[in-house]
């Protein structure tokens, strides 16, 4: 799959994208994700209510709305750590069915609250995001023969290229549970982009950053997506980042979608202004 | 694959092999400890043999597969010497009822039956963890040392009671003496270690401190977390069924449920918590403690008080001291002997490197 950097943010000439009107019966040929009418309930608290909406391949997506919203929740439907009461998830067309199956399929993540590994070592970390594709028996790794030290030497250059991508490399054989919050967000990063995913869901990447952490996890997310060609679905409180980053803007408030299309078209509607009172003034 | 591929192999440079003069001391260095590890009968007596490297190396074994399921991959269980029990038992069977099965063979079979065995008694790992999976291993424990007991056809029914170990023969050349118990010890031990340490550098190993530090995001990357759970508990309890068959065979030169009672787990248990859990070698500095502390303690108070100490007062005494001692060291450095060995060795080279070139100027 070549990804041209034009495709990449959704103006390709071929297909208009809010035409609406697929080619065939099926899928639009650039739809990457489909959330269909997905509907989550804990104990009587609806916290996503029948939700819709398409992610195209290439472009990048903010999911967005007030505390509460159901924006993690969503991704966690997505990421099939929790089980939609109703709706299905489709993923390039094919029904997404639980967590197991999402790094196969090309699907990475990353959590609000930093879910790395935190006695291993930043490059164990990152090693382990792409370790999903090796094949060698535990024989094999035991003795260290046939696939197995191929592999693991692909797997630790690869984690090293990441590494190298995002910075990290200094600290590359840290114990990652003692690293500073900004740098495990990095590192989480790099966990979830040595999978190299088709799509990447990110929760919060730049909460709690400093300005000058949010400008550069801004850059790696942007040379994620035009380098690697992923595919971004990302929550964020920050509005600027949002407007900034993204082609496509979905906006949950109380479980339901009260907006959806691009920044400038969300930006003016009169429901999510309603949402965000006065959040956009600044 | 072409637009990004410049990107991807941007950063191989720094992965590219080195031959420095580091990586030929080190070989250096490995080659020079294999020998002198060889050559040990030839240097201390049989006494240092039979006493204290053959169990240190049996327990050591078994170090390795308590660490490999609760250092590694997090799964805390108590009841290694019930796989050990298996594994001497089921090495025993396979000499006595196939009694011309090549010795290391039936090391092998016991390790292998002990490994079903613990992938049995692991499956409750798949639900339950913590306090409760303790709770849930301990009855491996019981439930061994009841069968071995109750059940004549293990010990070949014999009427002594007493069972004797095969001879230690490996293609007709003769292991009985004691440096030959040590050698059979490290030609059993040596690769294990080496498997155990290529089993937790490489992807295997990653799953299982994955499963140990986060379920939910090791399944999230693709991490088989039952599979590798499961897998944890058995080849941990091949380790376990092996160093039973070691120590067995090897060390009392027979098979006896008793020996690999709940005391034994508890040992092993310890040997892991104070070597360091999540580290192959700090199981074997582990095992040292535990082995040479009643040693050492022993000979310290017969050189104070004489000999006349009475044996059970000494035995208390060693009890409060190594609890003592146990306490202290996790208090100081929870992260074990292997730690402490790791921060030893980092400021003996920061002082040499400090010293090193002023005294050579
Ligand atoms: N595991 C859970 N158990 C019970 N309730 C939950 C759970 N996860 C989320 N909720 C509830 O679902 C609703 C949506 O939560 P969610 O975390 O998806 O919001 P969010 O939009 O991500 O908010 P924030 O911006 O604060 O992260 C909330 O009312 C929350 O309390
Ligand atoms: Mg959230």
């Amino acid at each position: 799959m070549t990804t041209t950097p034009s495709a990449l943010h959704g103006s390709s000439p071929g297909s208009s994208p809010d035409s609406g009107s697929p080619p065939g019966p099926g899928q639009p040929p650039d739809s990457l994700l489909d959330v269909r009418r997905v509907s989550l309930a804990f104990d009587g608290i609806h916290a996503l209510d029948d939700v819709s909406f398409e992610v195209r391949r290439g472009e990048v997506c903010a999911l967005i709305g007030p505390n509460g919203a159901g924006k993690s929740s969503m991704l966690n439907v997505v990421s099939g750590l929790y089980a939609a009461q109703q709706g299905e998830v489709r993923f390039e067309g094919q029904v997404l069915s639980g967590a197991r199956e999402l790094s196969r399929r090309g699907i990475a993540r990353t959590f609000q609250n930093i879910a790395l590994f935190r006695g291993m070592t930043v490059l164990e970390n990152v090693a382990l995001g792409s370790d999903f594709r090796a094949r060698s028996t535990f024989l094999e790794q035991a003795l260290r023969v046939g696939r197995a030290p191929r592999e693991e030497r692909r797997a630790r250059d690869e984690a090293e290229v990441i590494i190298q991508l995002l910075d990290i490399a200094g600290h590359r054989d840290d114990v990652v549970g003692r690293l500073p919050y900004g740098l495990q967000k990095r590192v989480e990063l790099a966990r979830a982009l040595s999978a190299r995913p088709k799509l990447l869901l990110l929760d919060e990447p730049m909460a709690g950053m400093t300005f000058d952490e949010k400008r550069d996890m801004c850059r790696y997310l942007m040379d994620a997506h035009e380098k690697l060609g992923t595919t971004l679905v990302l929550i964020e409180h920050d509005l600027g980042v949002v407007m900034d980053l993204s082609d496509h803007v979905i906006v949950l408030d109380y479980g339901r979608k009260i907006a959806d299309g691009s920044p400038e078209a969300v930006r003016a509607d009169a429901a999510v202004v309603r949402a965000y009172v006065g959040s956009f003034e600044t | 694959m072409s637009s990004d591929a410049s990107v991807w192999q941007r950063a191989r440079e720094p992965g590219a092999a080195k031959l420095s003069a580091r990586v030929v001391v080190r070989a250096a260095l490995v080659l020079a400890a294999a020998a002198l590890l060889v050559a040990l009968p030839l240097l201390v007596d049989d006494y240092v043999l039979s006493a204290i490297l053959v169990p240190l190396l049996a327990l050591s074994l078994a170090g390795i597969g308590q660490n490999l399921v609760t250092g590694y991959a997090g799964q805390l269980f108590v009841g290694a010497a019930a796989f050990m029990s298996v594994g001497a038992f089921a090495a025993y069977d396979v000499h006595l009822y196939l009694p011309s099965t090549p010795l290391l063979a039936t090391f092998a079979a016991g390790g292998l039956v002990a490994a079903a065995t613990g992938a049995l008694f692991g499956l409750p790992s798949l639900r339950i963890r913590g306090f409760y999976l303790v709770v849930s291993t301990l009855a491996a424990q019981f439930f061994v040392e009841w069968l071995f007991t109750k059940v004549g056809w293990f010990s070949g029914n014999s009427s002594s009671g007493v069972i004797t170990a095969p001879p230690l023969r490996i293609a007709g050349v003769s292991f009985s003496s004691p440096g030959g118990h040590y050698w059979l010890s490290l030609l059993i031990v040596a690769p294990l270690t080496l498997a155990a340490h290529n089993l937790v550098r490489g992807r295997i190993g990653r799953g299982w401190m994955a499963v140990r530090d986060m379920e939910t995001a090791a399944a999230v990357v693709g991490v088989p977390v039952r599979a590798s759970k499961l897998l944890a508990f058995a080849i941990g309890s091949f380790y376990c069924g092996v160093a039973g068959a070691l120590w067995a065979f090897a060390y009392l030169g027979t098979v006896e449920p008793h020996g690999f009672d709940l005391d034994r787990s508890f040992q092993i248990l310890f040997i892991v918590i104070l070597g360091g859990l999540g580290s192959v070698a700090g199981t074997f500095l582990g095992a040292a403690f535990i082995v040479l502390f009643p040693i050492a303690l022993d000979q310290a108070v017969a050189a104070v008080a004489g000999r006349s100490v009475d044996p059970g007062l000494l035995q208390n005494l060693e009890k409060v001291l190594f609890g003592a001692l146990v306490i202290l060291l996790l208090a100081k450095q929870p992260a074990g002997l292997a730690r402490l060995v790791e921060i030893a060795w980092i400021r003996a080279r920061r002082f040499a490197a400090r010293y090193a070139p002023r005294s050579r100027s």
